[in-house]
């Protein structure tokens, strides 16, 4: 018998009008949904000349004529991102916990799946406005926003490592007649926490730089600063504080992955 | 005394992995639960102390049934279940002497075990039971760092610490080196006799079955097959359990062809003379 000598790896569609025909649906798409966004080459000009204004704001950077502001803005912003990542630490454990089906019942699971999957879907800025208006301008909401915010994301991602634990440990401790909160002592939290602490921490830095995102929604912080400066065209002291957030982003960002190498 | 009284399980998967045993272990009993891959063994023994919920049937702990307790009845008789793993099941983060001690925890209090604050009668039982498995060097090892024999050595200690009256044992040796799966072996039935414990050992090596264990019982698709004094284990035996195979082991070396006979020897007479 001939050995047979070409191989082909067999497509994921089989049906050859439905492989490339999604392939001419996906790009009849794209070219409508091109022509769709009306590009104003005019606009797109005067856009420039202001982006020119804005750069050149970036270059001649004025912190001292709202220097008291900003400084204000920045133990604002601080300040949020520290009392909301510690709440946040808090708060996100409980609900991993119950989010992990191999620890609570089907209806616990259920509540805190459903609890995350409503904090994860709104985006920062959207929740920021959503709190703006519930509690008023300032920092308030902007440390509720913050702290769900990292709830959803922490909750998540533990509650994932949480499921992928190995069953073994768990099931050793419950064999000795421990109760479920010992469980989770001594069973589960062993093989999470590392990966705990550097979720918190990884988190803290993402913290910071929305809570500069935020404040232009109103919910405090060295972003509420900014957008003033821009509404007002004061383009100077923008560049200012635009160029704080950079060296506070980059000064978070090196402490954070500095102290979690160390942890891990 | 543990009686098992029609025990049934069927898992959601549909397999039905016991099909109404019935089984009884006295006092000071050394039992081996032999049989072929996939027999059942492991379900009944996590059956016992109920890490798997069992669909029907009785076992009776001194007349007690365990398979109608509530939880935190359930958490009160496990404590008195000593469970000793195939794969040790430590916690790998934590320290020998955390592994051991959290043999303690359905005797000790959330926050005191949350602390470590257990009292001083259980720490020095600790020290002196990581003394008598060997370990005494590595109290403070994180269990990770440990070789697998010294694993089983704290698994041991671990589940000694509950103050068993039942210790249930799921193949300790199937991942350690002969020599070493002797050690534990004799280790093991020491303890066992030494605290007068009911034990339960699930085992796929027969040879060690049959040196250490009082009583043999053949599970075979979820059902007892076989039941007798280790003594009378032999390889009409296993072939009742195992199903039809070739038993002999023969001598390799073997350079003359006069008489095959004395040159096959059967598993069980293996080093003997
Ligand atoms: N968690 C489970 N879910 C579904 N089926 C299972 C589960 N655990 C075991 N089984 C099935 O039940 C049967 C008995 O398994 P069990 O682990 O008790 O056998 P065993 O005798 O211990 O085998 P081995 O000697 O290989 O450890 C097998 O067919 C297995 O596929
Ligand atoms: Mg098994």
């Amino acid at each position: 018998m001939e050995t047979q000598k070409t191989w082909k790896k067999k497509p994921r569609i089989k049906n050859v009008f439905l492989r490339y025909g999604l392939l001419v649906l996906i790009l009849a798409y794209l070219i409508i949904a091109g022509s769709e966004i009306n590009i104003d080459p005019a606009r797109i000009a005067k856009g420039w000349s202001r982006m020119g204004s804005l750069f050149s704001g970036f270059f001649h950077p004025d912190f001292s004529s709202r220097g008291k502001y900003i400084v204000i803005g920045v133990f604002e912003s601080l300040t949020m991102t520290i009392l909301s990542s510690l709440l946040s630490t808090f708060l996100s454990i409980p609900i991993a916990l119950g989010s992990s089906r191999n620890l609570v019942p089907k209806w616990v699971y259920l509540i805190c799946r459903t609890l995350l999957m409503l904090i994860r879907s709104f985006h920062a800025v959207v929740m920021g406005i959503i709190f703006v208006i519930m509690f008023g301008y300032g920092p308030f909401a902007g440390v509720i926003t913050l702290m769900l915010n990292s709830i959803g994301f922490i909750g998540k991602l533990l509650a994932e490592d949480i499921e992928n634990i190995s069953s073994e440990q768990i099931e050793a401790i419950k064999a000795t007649g421990a109760n479920w909160f010992q469980v989770v002592a001594y069973g589960v939290w062993p093989q999470i926490s590392t990966r705990f602490i550097g979720l918190s921490i990884y988190r803290a830095d993402i913290s910071f730089r929305q809570s500069t995102v935020i404040g232009i929604v109103g919910a405090g912080g060295i972003g509420t600063v900014l957008n003033t400066a821009m509404n007002r065209y004061d383009y100077n002291t923008a560049g200012a504080i635009l160029l704080v957030i950079i060296v506070l982003v980059l000064v978070t960002e090196y402490i954070s992955s500095n102290v979690r190498r160390r942890i891990v | 005394m543990i009686e098992i009284r029609d025990l049934k399980k069927k898992y959601p998967s549909g397999q039905e992995a016991l099909k109404g045993v019935n089984l009884e272990v006295h006092n000071n009993e050394v039992i081996a639960l032999i049989g072929p891959s996939g027999a059942g063994k492991s379900t009944l023994i996590r059956c016992i102390n109920r890490l798997v919920e069992p669909t029907s049937g009785q076992v009776l702990i001194d007349g007690k049934d365990i398979t109608s307790l509530n939880t935190s009845e359930l958490r009160k008789q496990r404590k008195k279940i000593g469970m000793i793993f195939q794969e040790y099941a430590l916690v790998d983060r934590l320290t020998v002497m955390e592994n051991v001690l959290s043999g303690r925890l359905g005797y000790t209090g959330f926050w005191k075990s949350l602390f470590r604050k257990f009292p001083s009668e259980d720490i020095s039982k600790a020290y002196a039971l990581l003394e008598r498995v060997g370990l005494s060097d590595y109290v403070d090892s994180r269990a990770d760092q440990l070789s697998g024999g010294q694993r089983q050595r704290v698994g041991i200690a671990r589940a000694l610490m509950q103050d068993p009256t039942l210790l249930l044992v799921d193949e300790p040796t199937a991942s350690l080196d002969p020599k070493t799966s002797r050690q534990v072996m004799r280790l093991i039935i020491e303890l066992v006799q030494e605290h007068k414990l009911a034990c339960i050992i699930n085992i796929h090596d027969v040879i060690l079955a049959k040196q250490f264990a009082q009583r043999i019982i053949g599970l075979q698709a979820g059902q007892v097959v076989y039941e007798g004094k280790s003594d009378d284990l032999d390889t009409n035996v296993l072939t009742k359990i195992y199903g039809e195979e070739d038993w002999n082991v023969k001598k390799k070396d073997s350079n003359s062809d006069d008489s095959e006979e004395d040159d096959a020897q059967d598993i069980f007479s293996l080093g003997e003379k």
